[in-house]
């Protein structure tokens, strides 16, 4: 292989790093506070607030049942508005990002539903406020489910981010594509593939020992 | 200390039928008072409203009606804020203990104190003598998951008191324990009330539990106190029939099943009545069933009999058949009844003779 060959390869594994990471922190915080607003609106919650609490869950059931790669289509102006074009990692992790923020909503505000209610209401017992309850119950206690969600994400992320390789995103999606299949180079389609695993099963590692580190459950 | 006066809790059921919302009454016109340093049991089957009962006095739920107050303070018509002001001074421990299991035991009973606003030191400087007071000084760096059920809630006992409360509420706080477990709380508990002067409510289904620390029971049946008595009392002679079931129950102290089944309401020509006795106090030590033998006539057959000791007093109970003619058997049960026996008569059994 030559040495321009790893050069792209290692240029795609950077930017697909990039897009994965770049998305993944901006949709874990606004995705983490949505997560808990679905959860404590609820009625019966802390802040309770059913009719809040329904607009926010049909919103979110919106933005989880668009494809991506046509939420990815679709937003193009939108990305072009926030990053100046619609081409390039950049451009690709604007769709990542609304398309993680519903997930992540979703995963948090299940791990939430998993806190014993006992929890709230012994907090509740000792005068909490619903913000006290927010912070030192309820996001300490989801803390392992958070990082499951978190993990679960990212994965995500990787594998949507070879979508993005269709609007011109860039990475190992793109590059398996163009030079695998189009150019019928099976050695570029194998390492790119391979590349992808080790980089799966390298957050999903990570994420493990965080929620056995964090979890004293 | 606790005062609830006219309490009611409606609850809307769930889905409509024939236009009018349907309701479930949980508490009816609740009116009791606990007294400062006293410790009240509520005793009650499941589903008769004891967890609502108790969740009413701190405001976990609001009553639909009436008002509830603690140390003089009325809760119900406080603001947000100063409600919960007010539940600094209230502690509450519950069945399966709720503590936070991504928290030490140290910052456990620190919680109550975070929540105030208390600085750091302030803190280190209040919980560990009340880890000490619970006996867990050595468990403070370790997480609930460590620890078995009653040293668990032993740390919620001390997180309890950690803002110095006037009242402790106890929601069931030893149904989840085995016997020894239990005994060892519920001394923790007394020592607690000798100790600091708290006063304690507590709710439970076991009669145990109010023979071992209550100074006063109220027994609550379908959303309503049905029956209010110092321990002493309600052990030896309960007023309700759902009291006398409890009392049973608890000492196992039923005529034998065979003689059960032959007991009839009403006496008949032939028949000698089963009575069940319970004498506390100098009645006790008097010697009643020979005495009875001598100066009434009346023989007396013991089928079931039972000393059992409630705090300070000592209660005798006992299953008896007496046998004689009805005119004898009536003046034997005018002279327990005058010696301050408390004299229940189960039913009649015919004669075998």
């Amino acid at each position: 292989m030559s040495s321009a060959m790893i050069d792209l390869i290692l240029r795609a594994t950077l930017d697909t790093l990039y897009m994965v990471a770049i998305s993944g922190v901006i949709a874990a915080l606004v995705g983490i506070p949505l997560g808990v607003l679905l959860y404590v609106t609820r009625p019966g919650q802390v802040l309770a607030q059913p009719a809040v609490n329904g607009v926010l869950g049909i919103v979110t059931n919106i933005g989880r049942s668009i494809p991506f790669i046509i939420l990815m289509v679709a937003i193009i102006p939108f990305t072009r508005m926030l990053v100046g074009t619609s081409i390039g990692t950049n451009a690709a992790a604007v769709p990542l990002t609304i398309a993680a923020i519903p997930f992540i909503a979703r995963l948090v505000e299940g791990a939430l539903n998993e806190i014993n209610p006992g929890l709230v209401e012994a907090a509740q017992s000792m005068g909490a406020t619903p913000w006290q309850i927010i912070t030192r119950v309820l996001l300490p206690e989801a803390r392992g489910g958070i990082f499951t969600a978190m993990t679960v994400t990212l994965v995500t992320l990787v594998s949507y981010s070879a979508m993005a390789g269709a609007v011109g995103g860039g990475g190992l999606g793109d590059l398996g594509i163009r030079y695998g299949y189009n150019r019928f180079n099976p050695t570029v389609m194998m390492i790119t593939v391979a590349i992808l695993v080790v980089m799966v099963q390298g957050f999903q590692s990570l994420g493990d020992y965080l929620v056995r580190k964090s979890d004293h459950k | 200390m606790i005062r609830l006066h006219n309490v009611s809790k409606i609850y809307p059921l769930k889905g409509r039928r024939g236009g009018s919302p349907r309701t479930i009454q949980a508490l009816k016109d609740i009116n009791f008072h606990v007294p400062a340093g006293q410790v009240h049991g509520v005793i009650g089957l499941s589903g008769a409203g004891k967890s609502t009962l108790i969740r009413c006095i701190n405001l976990l739920e609001r009553p639909t009606t009436g008002s509830v107050s603690v140390d003089g303070q009325e809760l119900t018509g406080l603001s947000r804020q100063a409600l919960n002001q007010a539940r600094h001074r209230i502690g509450m421990i519950f069945q399966h203990f709720n503590l936070l299991t991504n928290r030490t035991v140290f910052a456990n009973v620190a919680l109550p104190l975070e929540l105030m606003g208390m600085k750091r030191a302030e803190i280190h400087q209040r919980v560990t003598p009340l880890l000490e007071l619970v006996g867990l000084a050595d468990k403070a760096r370790q997480y609930p998951a460590q620890l078995s059920g009653g040293q668990k809630q032993r740390v919620a006992i001390a997180r309890a008191l950690a803002s110095r409360p006037k009242v402790l509420l106890c929601d069931e706080a030893t149904s989840a324990l085995d016997p020894q477990t239990t005994g060892s709380i519920l001394a923790l508990l007394r020592d607690i009330n000798h100790k600091l002067g708290l006063t304690i409510l507590l709710i439970t289904h076991e009669m145990e539990v109010v023979k071992s620390i209550c100074h006063r029971v109220s027994l609550i049946s379908d959303g309503e106190l049905v029956e209010e008595a110092d321990v002493g009392d309600f052990f030896t002679a309960p007023r309700t029939q759902l009291g006398r079931e409890f009392l049973n129950d608890f000492l196992q102290l039923e005529p034998p099943r065979s003689l059960f089944e032959r007991l009839d309401a009403t006496p008949g020509e032939r028949t000698h009545p089963v009575v069940r006795l319970a004498f506390s106090g100098d009645a006790v030590s008097t010697p009643l069933i020979s005495r009875l033998a001598r100066e009434c006539g009346v023989d007396v057959s013991i089928l079931q009999a039972k000393v059992e000791s409630i705090q300070e007093r000592t209660l005798g109970l006992m299953i008896a058949e007496l046998m004689g003619p009805p005119a004898k058997t009536r003046e034997a049960i005018d002279y327990l009844e005058s010696h301050d026996l408390h004299v229940e008569v189960l039913g009649h059994v015919q004669r075998d003779d």
